[in-house]
């Protein structure tokens, strides 16, 4: 009986389980059928069509190529500024005198859209790939600087004072007790940045490029391939929301001791 | 492992214009609890920072073993009102901050004279203030240090904590002989823990008295004498106040 019991109540709570992780599909399953109806080909494409240009270009080898050479250069261009706006980040974190001499300046040029740059990206690169890679380190660069400077700034200074007591200077005091303290805030400043990574990757690919996806677009709207127009669109959502889950991996990986981080069943 | 000698001399500390130590005497000898009790912002937290290396002096000596202070002293631990853990360490690695020459198996000691060894792997956000006090305690005297300023650590807990927490630190302090000041604004703590305790005024010493009490203490009738004694002199200015208008 009272194993029947036990077995009873776990089937029902797989299902109540499956039906909640069936819940967040029900508005983008009826999106999709709404669109199959009202779709056109000239104006809107339904899914399905979509779903061949998809086929009929990753027959030619071009989709995947596209793919590829748009992450390739958004994630090269996101280490490189990341890397930039990281180191200053800590440097400015760490000494006041370096902060004094550079935070207002950064600040300064962190108020220009950095899209604004555009033609004279064009005018110094043309359609180089040094351009693209430019445009999203720049993007990249300052979410991530303001996030580290200030999550340093903002690490616990009862902490820091223990840590003092314990006999912890210099790299294992920051390797024990600074860098982790401002690990969340670098977080939300590498989560904040891959948007814009993909956000100054579209721009730049759409107004100069010979290749990757937003080329891809371009080109399609020229012979009016309204299939492949919407294609592209969806490929940046999808890289979009894989750069956001890849962030979200991070999050649970390097903060499991964060109270609104740590899953439930470690409790 | 013992405790260490303190001899303070002429201590003043002045932020600006406002003076909170005047020409502080006071001389401690080894393994000696003494307790400083006062009302806010008489100075006495400031006390336990000079004597810490946390801050600096205005004047003075301070002498720990005949030796000056300058910086933190290596067998000193200090323990906050926050337990202030690393909140990204388990409890097992929080503590090994404390003694980072002890093996693992000293490490899982402490935690168990603190009577939490099976909470050894969890976060420090998993424990309630209490544990996190307890955690406290055993980081700080897992190194066996001989000197242990307590600024008034058991002042967030519940009272029914509270009186766990003194019973934990007296049998510990029994054990291990360091030296110890408790400062706190609960006369009743002062007692029961303090062989001495130490009453301050704006930034002076109003009142010296030796608590003479066998251990664990009992809060009988002696006990009532010197908690009213102390009492009398911290309120005492409020009083003759009250009375004179």
């Amino acid at each position: 009986m009272q194993q029947s019991w036990s077995v009873n109540t776990m089937i029902k709570k797989r299902l109540l389980f499956s039906f909640s992780s069936l819940i967040v599909w029900i508005l983008p399953i009826l999106f999709l059928i709404g669109w199959q109806l009202i779709g056109r080909a000239d104006t809107l494409p339904t899914p399905l069509q979509v779903l061949e240009g998809a086929k009929r270009l990753y027959l030619d080898g071009t989709l995947l190529d596209a793919i590829w050479i748009s992450t390739k250069r958004a994630f090269v261009g996101f280490f490189i500024g990341g890397s930039i706006g990281f180191l200053l980040g800590l440097l400015n974190g760490l000494s006041p005198l370096s902060s004094r001499l550079l935070d207002t300046s950064i600040q300064m040029i962190r108020t220009i859209p950095h899209l604004a740059l555009i033609p004279l990206v064009i005018l110094w690169f043309g359609v180089e790939e040094s351009g693209k890679l430019f445009l999203v380190a720049l993007g990249v660069a300052f979410p991530i600087y303001l996030n580290t400077y200030h999550g340093i700034r903002n690490v616990d200074r009862g902490l820091m004072e223990m840590g003092k007591v314990y006999g912890l200077k210099g790299i294992s005091l920051f390797r024990q007790i600074i860098l982790p303290g401002a690990l969340p805030s670098i977080l939300v400043g590498i989560r904040y940045a891959l948007g814009i990574m993909w956000m100054s990757l579209i721009v730049a690919e759409t107004i100069a490029s010979d290749s990757g996806i937003g080329y891809m677009a371009t080109s399609a709207r020229e012979f009016m391939q309204m299939d492949i127009v919407l294609l592209t669109i969806i490929l940046y959502a999808f890289l979009g929301k894989f750069s956001d889950f890849v962030a979200t991996v991070l999050e649970r990986k390097l903060l499991g001791w964060h109270p609104s981080f740590s899953k439930l069943e470690d409790s | 492992m013992s405790g260490i000698r303190i001899h303070v001399h002429q201590l003043s500390k002045q932020y600006a214009s406002l003076s909170v130590l005047k020409e502080l005497e006071l001389q401690l000898h080894e393994g000696e609890f003494l307790a400083i009790v006062g009302r806010s912002g008489c100075g006495k937290s400031t006390f336990l920072r000079l004597l810490a290396g946390l801050e600096e002096p205005t004047d003075g000596t301070m002498l720990l073993d005949g030796q000056q202070v300058n910086g933190i002293h290596p067998h000193l631990r200090i323990m906050f009102q926050d337990a202030r853990l690393l909140p990204w360490r388990t409890v097992l690695q929080n503590i090994k901050i404390g003694g980072k020459d002890q093996s693992d198996k000293q490490i899982s000691e402490s935690l168990s004279l603190v009577g939490l060894e099976e909470k050894g792997n969890q976060w420090p956000s998993k424990l309630s203030g209490g544990q996190k006090q307890r955690v406290a305690l055993a980081r700080a005297l897992v190194g066996n240090p001989k000197i242990l300023l307590l600024d008034e650590p058991l002042g967030a807990l519940d009272a029914l904590t509270r009186i766990e927490m003194q019973q934990l630190i007296e049998r510990l302090w029994l054990k291990q002989k360091f030296t110890s000041i408790l400062v706190t604004h609960d006369v009743s703590e002062a007692v029961t823990l303090a062989d001495r305790i130490i009453v301050f005024e704006d930034g002076e010493i109003a009142q010296d008295i030796r608590v003479d009490l066998p251990r664990p203490r009992v809060k009988n009738s002696d006990f009532a004498y010197y908690e009213r004694t102390i009492l009398d002199q911290l309120m005492g200015k409020t009083l003759v106040h009250v009375y004179s208008m």
